[in-house]
């Protein structure tokens, strides 16, 4: 699906209401959108809500024998894909650039940081080390992927649990989770990354852009920092040229975002931790809300019958007389009647020929289909009955089985009277005008 | 996702020309296309002033399942009556198509309470676009904010809100 093009109008409003230092959803310049953060029944799932976007995460790690010029440490992995889900604009041809934008900065932010002690992960030093692979995915796109990746990436990486392992000499036993509880991975830092997009060549900031923001923007500048205030990564990207003190003041800022959503991170971790122990409930399933009204609902409404009696009075009285009402079938024959005349035929005089041999049959008559379905045993033997008096001709066609009726008795403004004899005559004033067609050729 | 139909006044946005006919996104699975001949006072000489990105507001000719969608400017006598091209200002958003019908049934109590707050202009699309114009910026937001909230809300939270908004 390709995405809904942004509008001149939209944009000039974003711009102005920017320049007026405001935004939809009525946050100031420099805050961010509510953090939420759910973590799943395993190990290393969670899902961290950044207002609307979403991003899920999750760590799963492999024996593997490690790379050949590091021998003693583990491998790291990761991948974020962006799920058709997200935004209608994504396709499973994928938005390559956007991708690798992302994947890079993912990378960088978390892997060159060294925020996991990849040493910690070698089990046999030069056969076996752990492989710890996390996959993130975009489940919904409002703006500001990559703080919402960060955050998802570092927290899940938090939260993972690899197996027990224990070496001795030659030996490597693996512990399932059942004999050993599980150990979680060393981590030395949390790296998150902040965005800042820029507006009028610089001129304007804003902290976590949202979509529509985002579409409206001159560039993105991405820091990624920990708490300890280090800088972990820094990218600009769009082109805009910044100044020494716009990036001193983005760095100030982030310090202080980060700080709080580390703070938010550790706290996640902890009840988690604390659910799990007290054996409560944890996962997905409880962390989404209750009782809350996802799709509106119209209340009822009182209607004023009042005046409703007058109303139907006046329509009453206005209404012309019904159609006149045909009281009495006659009947030609036991199982076979007639409600109604008809009405001249209206197709255009058929040639003599055909007209000795064509049931000339107009519309229907309402009652017939009463009548069919009582007499319906009956009017089979009665065509039968027909049947036999003429050749029966069988046509190309693959509709029902046609014959040819000769018009004796049978008035020539019959209505048919089942409606299978209704069929096969309407089909046979056509097969004949078809016959005809082919014999000219 | 909206479904076009024949009659049904929506906003559009355009995103090509082509020839002598633009190319409109409804939000539909098709671009719509809209001649510019289909507007009030339109000739061959006198084309309307239409760029890439403006808002459109019309109705559909032809819709059906089969066919390309086809938008006019214009009703069945000529006249524009409130449609075409829609002003440079203003903010277009989009709800769901329930709370269109809704905020169309004739005696809308959100447009009469919203319209108690203060004067702006109100575009709705079948195609679950509104475009909302006021007098300053924050106004604007503000009729965005609460439409898009009425949704979820009751009749008692919205007037809640209201009187929030209103009291400040």
């Amino acid at each position: 699906m390709k995405a809904t093009p942004l509008s001149n109008c939209e944009r000039r409003f974003l711009l102005r209401a920017i320049e007026e230092r405001k935004r939809l959803d009525g946050r100031q310049c420099y805050d961010y959108r509510n953090v939420r953060i759910s973590f799943g029944v395993d190990y290393g799932c969670c899902v961290v809500e950044l207002g609307k976007t979403r991003v899920l995460a999750q760590v799963s790690c492999e024996l593997v024998p490690p790379k050949a010029n590091r021998p003693t440490e583990g491998i790291l992995f990761f991948n974020l894909e962006l799920s058709p889900m997200a935004a209608p604009g994504f396709e499973p041809g994928r938005q390559p650039e956007l991708l690798v934008t992302l994947n890079r900065l993912i990378e960088r932010c978390l892997r060159n940081s060294k925020c996991v002690d990849t040493e910690s992960l070698c089990v046999v030093a030069g056969e076996k080390v752990w492989q710890i692979r996390l996959d993130l995915h975009l489940l919904n796109h409002d703006g500001n992927i990559i703080d919402a990746a960060s955050i998802a990436g570092i927290v899940a990486l938090c939260h993972f649990r690899r197996p027990d392992v224990s070496v001795q000499g030659e030996e490597v036993t693996v512990y399932t989770p059942e004999e050993r509880d599980p150990v979680p991975l060393s981590i030395h830092h949390m790296p998150i990354c902040v965005s800042f997009a820029f507006f009028q060549q610089g001129n304007y900031l804003l902290v976590d852009p949202s979509e529509r923001e985002e579409q409206v923007m001159d560039g993105l500048l991405v820091i990624a920092m920990n708490k300890h205030q280090e800088i972990c990564t820094i990218q600009s990207s769009g082109g805009i040229m910044l100044v020494n003190d716009q990036v001193l003041r983005c760095s100030k800022i982030t310090a202080v975002k980060v700080a709080e959503i580390t703070e938010l991170i550790q706290k996640a971790l902890e009840n988690d931790q604390k659910v799990r122990k007290e054996g409560g409930k944890f996962g997905f399933a409880e962390s989404i809300p209750h009782q809350k009204i996802t799709s509106f609902k119209m209340g009822s409404a009182a209607v004023d019958t009042n005046s409703v009696e007058e109303q139907a009075e006046e329509i009453i009285t206005k209404a012309g007389p019904p159609s006149e009402v045909f009281a009495k079938p006659i009947l030609h024959t036991p199982g076979t009647a007639q409600i109604g005349e008809g009405i001249e035929n209206s197709w255009g005089d058929l040639e003599e020929s055909e007209k000795e041999e064509a049931v000339e049959e107009e519309g229907e008559s309402e009652a017939t289909a009463f009548e069919c379905q009582k007499t319906e045993s009956e009017d089979v033997s009665t065509v039968k009955e027909t049947k036999k008096d003429e050749p029966i001709v069988l046509s190309d066609s693959e509709e029902e089985e046609v014959v040819i009726l000769e018009p004796q008795e049978l008035p020539k403004k019959t209505r048919a009277q089942t409606n299978s004899k209704q069929e096969s005559t309407r089909k046979k004033t056509f097969t004949k005008r078809r016959r005809k067609k082919r014999a000219a050729y | 996702q909206y479904v076009p139909v024949k009659g049904d006044h929506v906003i559009g946005i355009v995103t090509g020309k082509a020839g002598d006919v633009f190319k409109v996104d409804v939000g539909g699975s098709e671009q719509a296309s809209l001649s510019y001949l289909a507007f009030e006072g339109a000739t061959k000489r006198n084309r309307p002033n239409v760029q890439v990105g403006d808002l459109i507001y019309g109705q559909f000719l032809v819709a059906n399942k089969d066919m390309e969608p086809e938008m006019v400017c214009i009703n069945s006598s000529g006249r524009s009556s409130g449609m075409g091209i829609i002003g440079q200002d203003g903010f277009l958003f989009k709800v769901s198509l329930g709370l269109i019908r809704k905020l169309l049934a004739p005696k809308c109590e959100i447009i009469q309470e919203l319209s108690q707050l203060y004067p702006f202009e109100l575009v709705l699309g079948m195609n679950g676009r509104i475009w909302v114009k006021a007098k300053a910026v924050q106004q604007t937001l503000i009729i965005v904010n609460i439409l898009e909230a009425c949704e979820y809300m009751t009749a008692e939270q919205r007037k809640q809100a209201l009187a929030k908004v209103s009291g400040k």
